[in-house]
């Protein structure tokens, strides 16, 4: 693999990681990060769909007309969803109860829509595809990230297999009820974008504005 | 011949952005993009529904207490003999074949079902016919008695089967097989630790009123189920759905019948 398909599949990783850096489908991060499974079928399917919505788009890119290409890329994405929906289904019952309402949700996920829009529109196929597997690698990453703190701390457990034996089965974990809940994964991906910018200092923003004092006059 | 290449000449010259590839793009690709959707649909579709009737069969099995990690899910269920309950007659009738029942359907059909004035579950509709699960022992007596119970939580209708035993008195087990309530809060109503409670609990006292309760403080030992923590609302629904299902609107009458062997 060249430098730069190499590039394209590890910047996402870190570097313009999806969710700390442009800081986009965070909803999904939300609501799927409660328990490890659900978070990794999930990720699966983020990064299938990324992959291939960006390999299809790419293929159509020169007869895509401009004026409907937004309704264009949706059709193809929220096909491939709907693919992955009726796979799971069929293979992963059990999951796909907990599952299905956030699979549907992927066709408004932002990164698999922004990434059609600002690189598959414009690159080769093959590149696109490895550019949509490398940011649906990005967010899975930080979903797992999430997902083993609220998991670990919130049911004391990690894949559903019991590492801190809670108190409710006898043990001396007492879990914490707010890690089960959406909100606390708004705080922790905070956190987790804190880390990083303060490890990657050029991933802080430049101020916008800055509160005049009266001496500068 | 010559005159479809003009035409296809012709179509490759115009501009992508005109109003005849704009059309013709967004028709093509619609076309097949619901092609795949409903091949995969169609296909898958044998896989799921089979996902289905065996996830609600290792339910029951799980309910009435002889489900283990490993153990074939279909072969052990022919233990159960399903059958159709009509509930305002509280009979058995062969109206319907139990296999292929659905009670949820049901529920929807004006003909099959009533609009309930007095909702304590929230249901809106209750069906008139509820399939039942009939264990048997080996010799052909009756073991257990598996119903169908549902109604409103916090934030989901929760679907779950109910195991008596045979004096159709004494809880067996508890189980919910659908819901979507807050995990580690009304989601509680999985722990096994939690429903290990319904177990021995008796529905009506010896003079027959319904006693059953899910409550924060217990009033009758034999009666009394322990509302979940941090869970008021979803333990105030099964308190509320489990009542309905066992009262008069619900199996009580099928039960009654059932031992007085008039069902």
């Amino acid at each position: 693999m060249s430098q730069t398909r190499k590039q394209l599949l590890t910047d996402p990783l870190v570097d313009n990681n999806p969710i700390t850096l442009q800081v986009l489908g965070i909803c999904s991060a939300l609501a799927v990060t409660s328990s490890l499974n659900v978070a990794f079928v999930m990720s699966l399917a983020v990064i299938a769909v990324c992959g291939f919505s960006s390999l299809f788009i790419s293929f159509l890119r020169h007869y895509i007309p401009n004026s409907i290409r937004i309704i264009v890329q949706m059709v193809i994405i929220a096909s491939l969803v709907i693919l992955v929906d009726q796979i799971i289904k069929a293979y992963a019952y059990e999951i796909s109860k907990t599952l299905s309402v956030f699979v549907g949700l992927i066709i408004t996920n932002c990164i698999v829509m922004g990434r059609a829009e600002a690189f598959a529109m414009k690159n080769k196929p093959f590149d696109s595809f490895i550019d949509g597997v490398g940011n649906g690698l990005g967010y899975s990453l930080l979903l797992m990230g999430v997902g083993v703190i609220r998991e670990l701390f919130g049911s004391g457990s990690l894949f559903g297999i019991m590492i801190f034996e809670p108190v409710s089965n006898g043990g001396w974990y007492v879990p914490n009820g707010l890690l089960l809940l959406p909100p606390s994964a708004f705080f922790i991906i905070g956190f987790f974008i804190w880390g990083v910018r303060t490890w990657k200092k050029s991933q802080v923003e430049a101020r916008e504005y800055k509160i005049q004092t009266l001496e500068e006059h | 011949m010559s005159k479809l290449n003009n035409i296809l000449t012709k179509f490759k010259k115009m501009p992508v952005d005109g109003m005849t590839k704009t059309l013709f793009v967004a028709i093509t690709l619609c076309l097949v993009c619901s092609m795949v959707v409903s091949f995969a649909a169609v296909n898958l579709k044998e896989v799921q529904e089979v996902n289905k009737a065996v996830d609600k069969q290792k339910n029951i099995l799980q309910v009435a207490g002889i489900y283990y990690d490993g153990i074939d899910v279909e072969k052990s269920f022919s233990a159960f003999e399903p059958i159709v309950v009509d509930l305002n007659q509280g009979k058995f009738t062969n109206r319907f074949d139990p296999l292929t029942f659905d009670d949820k359907k049901a529920a929807q059909d004006p003909q099959l079902s009533i609009s309930l004035k007095e909702d304590p579950a929230s249901i809106g509709r209750r069906t008139n016919f509820a399939t039942v699960y009939l264990l048997k022992k080996e010799d052909g007596s009756l073991d257990k008695i598996i119903l169908p119970i549902h109604g409103y939580g916090l934030w989901s209708t929760l679907y779950g089967f109910i195991a008596l035993e045979k004096n159709g008195n004494d809880i067996f087990g508890l189980q919910f097989y659908q819901h979507a309530e807050t995990p580690g809060l009304g989601a509680e109503v999985d722990n096994p630790k939690w429903k290990a409670q319904w177990k021995g609990k008796k529905i009506n006292n010896d003079s027959g009123e319904l006693m059953i309760t899910v409550a924060k403080t217990q009033k009758y030992k034999d009666h009394h189920i322990d509302a979940l923590a941090g869970a008021t609302l979803t333990s105030n629904g099964v308190d509320n759905l489990v009542k309905f299902w066992m009262g008069e609107a619900g199996f009580k009458k099928f039960l009654t019948n059932l031992q007085n062997g008039a069902a």
